[in-house]
């Protein structure tokens, strides 16, 4: 039985005009595929590295390891103000500049210059080299010519982004397109009380985002979470979401309330009881400044009164969640190579006012977690059997919408990147 | 010794182990423990946080006594073993085997 409205055709899926018939995962298994990936996408579209407050001062900076783009960035705030990211490459001898311990370790500080551990190379907060050990053994440099590599940077709503294709044209948010342009004007910057996790995963980078762009398996896998008469009703009830869209490459879902507060308590465990909070975020909502009517118009875009939350998967690997309760939580996906990823998960409340606000926050992020553990290790389950290449047709259902066009533009990335390769002049 | 706690929750005394800083290390103790440690524990502290939200709710965070931050980091314990002790019947989440999700950034209270 339907329980909200679909497009005229019929289905979401053809809505879209996507094709019905079953998928094969071939991208998600291949070395090789993955291989294309990491020059067709990685390298070539807009990523988001981290958010302004992650920089409070100038000086501030911090670095993010691409390895999926072969590239380590070090972002930083300059004396001006500005935002910008470089690789993170000293120009004598390809020493990485800015790390500390271990290199493949992520870092953050404050500093007025970075100095390369290597030979004391020096380069400014906006790149440019200002000093050279023993300058006069150089044979005529030319420092202005060995400034840091400057990376495309440029924010939306708080949230950095970097692009490694130095012929990049489009500018960011051209890229992000009709939801951040509807998505502007919500209040991130006031959400600034940050939880963050981090899983090393054994899967394709894509399984995971599949596993979070539907919530058709939440009354399946995560039933051990709610109380057992209510996890048989949701069970029956199954999942369908209010609605979905599609921007080129970008997508999202829109879905109702879900458990935020429950119609009855007897519906939740006990500590969501009392705490009032759960997966769906504290139950009392803070205040951001609007309501959930004045919320931009790409958020709950259908309007509907039993709305919870939207989640919007910007391609390639950045998903942001807002929540009904006034929160967001984002997903990261960062692959290490065909079958590895790295997760982040990060949850942004407004900053508690008292003790037990605290206590709700510390539940609806612990509560993320407790899920995403369940969901984390089904992954690796589901990798290890497409790689056995016993069965290579799967049958998607409407409600997984969103992962056919994730598959699909990940395959058209690859296709078009080779098409331009086979194209241009080899020399 | 003095107490770990403020006074009204000196029932919590003998579980001052649990007053753990931070999810990551929580979650440890969580899944070292056996289901009777966690169930003990459980069972004194949920009925505290129950009598007890008035007093959090005036708890402010700026200039939080030793006493109060280690309560407010036992209930957050209490909400690390509140999974096991409500839904999952053992210590770890069930099928999630080898795999781990690790808290890299927290508030500082």
């Amino acid at each position: 039985m339907a329980h909200f409205p679909k497009p005229s055709e019929g289905s979401w899926t053809e809505h879209f005009k996507i094709d019905t018939g079953p998928v094969s995962y071939a991208d998600s298994i291949s070395p090789e595929f993955y291989e294309l990936e990491r020059d067709a996408i990685f390298r070539r579209t807009w990523l988001n590295v981290g958010r302004v407050e992650q920089l409070p001062r100038k000086g501030s900076y911090f670095t993010k390891e691409l390895d999926a783009a072969r590239a380590s960035v070090v972002v930083v705030r300059g004396t001006d103000g500005e935002v910008r990211a470089f690789h993170n490459v000293c120009r004598h001898r390809g020493n990485k500049l800015v790390w500390d311990d271990y290199p493949r370790e992520e870092t953050k500080g404050t500093c007025r210059a970075f100095t390369c551990k290597y030979h004391a190379w020096r380069y400014d907060l906006e790149g440019k080299l200002t000093f050279v050990q023993q300058e006069s053994e150089f044979f005529g440099i030319d420092t202005s010519k060995y400034g840091l590599m400057q990376v495309q940077t440029e924010v939306w709503e708080g949230f950095i982004f970097v692009n490694l294709d130095p012929e990049n044209t489009t500018p960011l948010k051209t890229y992000l397109g009709k939801f951040a342009q509807g998505i502007d004007g919500y209040p991130f910057h006031k959400l600034t009380q940050v939880h963050k996790y981090r899983a090393e995963i054994g899967s394709n980078w894509k399984l995971f985002i599949d596993a979070f762009a539907e919530f058709y398996h939440a009354p399946i896998l995560h039933a051990g979470q709610y109380e057992s008469g209510e996890a048989a009703k949701i069970k029956k009830y199954g999942y369908e979401a209010l609605s979905y869209d599609i921007d080129g490459p970008h997508s999202m879902v829109s879905s109702w309330g879900g458990i935020a507060p429950p119609k009855e308590k007897a519906m939740v465990k006990p500590i969501e009881r009392v705490l009032r909070s759960g997966l769906f975020g504290p139950w009392d909502a803070p205040d951001i400044g609007m309501t959930t009517e004045e919320l931009p118009p790409a958020i709950n875009p259908t309007r509907n009164e039993v709305w919870g939350m939207d989640s919007f998967v910007f391609f390639p690997n950045f998903m942001l969640l807002i929540w009904r309760p006034n929160w967001v939580l984002t997903y990261h996906y960062w692959p290490t190579s065909y079958n590895t990823h790295i997760f982040e998960g990060t949850c942004y409340f407004v900053p508690p006012e008292n003790g037990f606000q605290r206590l709700q926050q510390e539940l609806a992020a612990v509560t993320f977690k407790e899920y995403g553990l369940q969901d984390g290790n089904t992954l690796e389950a589901t990798q290890t059997m497409l790689e056995s290449r016993t069965v290579d047709q799967f049958p998607l259902c409407d409600q997984e919408v969103l992962l056919r066009h994730l598959h699909n533009t990940t395959q058209s990335y690859v296709r078009e990147y080779q098409q331009r390769n086979a194209a241009a002049p080899t020399s | 010794m003095g107490n770990v706690f403020p006074p009204d929750f000196a029932a919590l005394e003998p579980f001052a182990d649990w007053a753990v800083r931070g999810e990551r290390a929580r979650y440890a103790k969580r899944v070292t423990s056996t289901m009777e440690e966690l169930q003990a524990f459980y069972d004194v502290a949920y009925p505290l946080l129950q009598q007890n939200t008035e007093y959090l709710e005036n708890l402010r965070l700026d200039g939080i006594s030793k006493e109060d931050k280690h309560l407010l980091w036992a209930f957050c314990a209490l909400v690390t073993v509140a999974f096991p002790v409500e839904a999952w019947g053992q210590p770890r989440v069930p099928d999630s085997g080898p795999s781990s999700i690790d808290a890299v950034i927290e508030p500082a209270v």
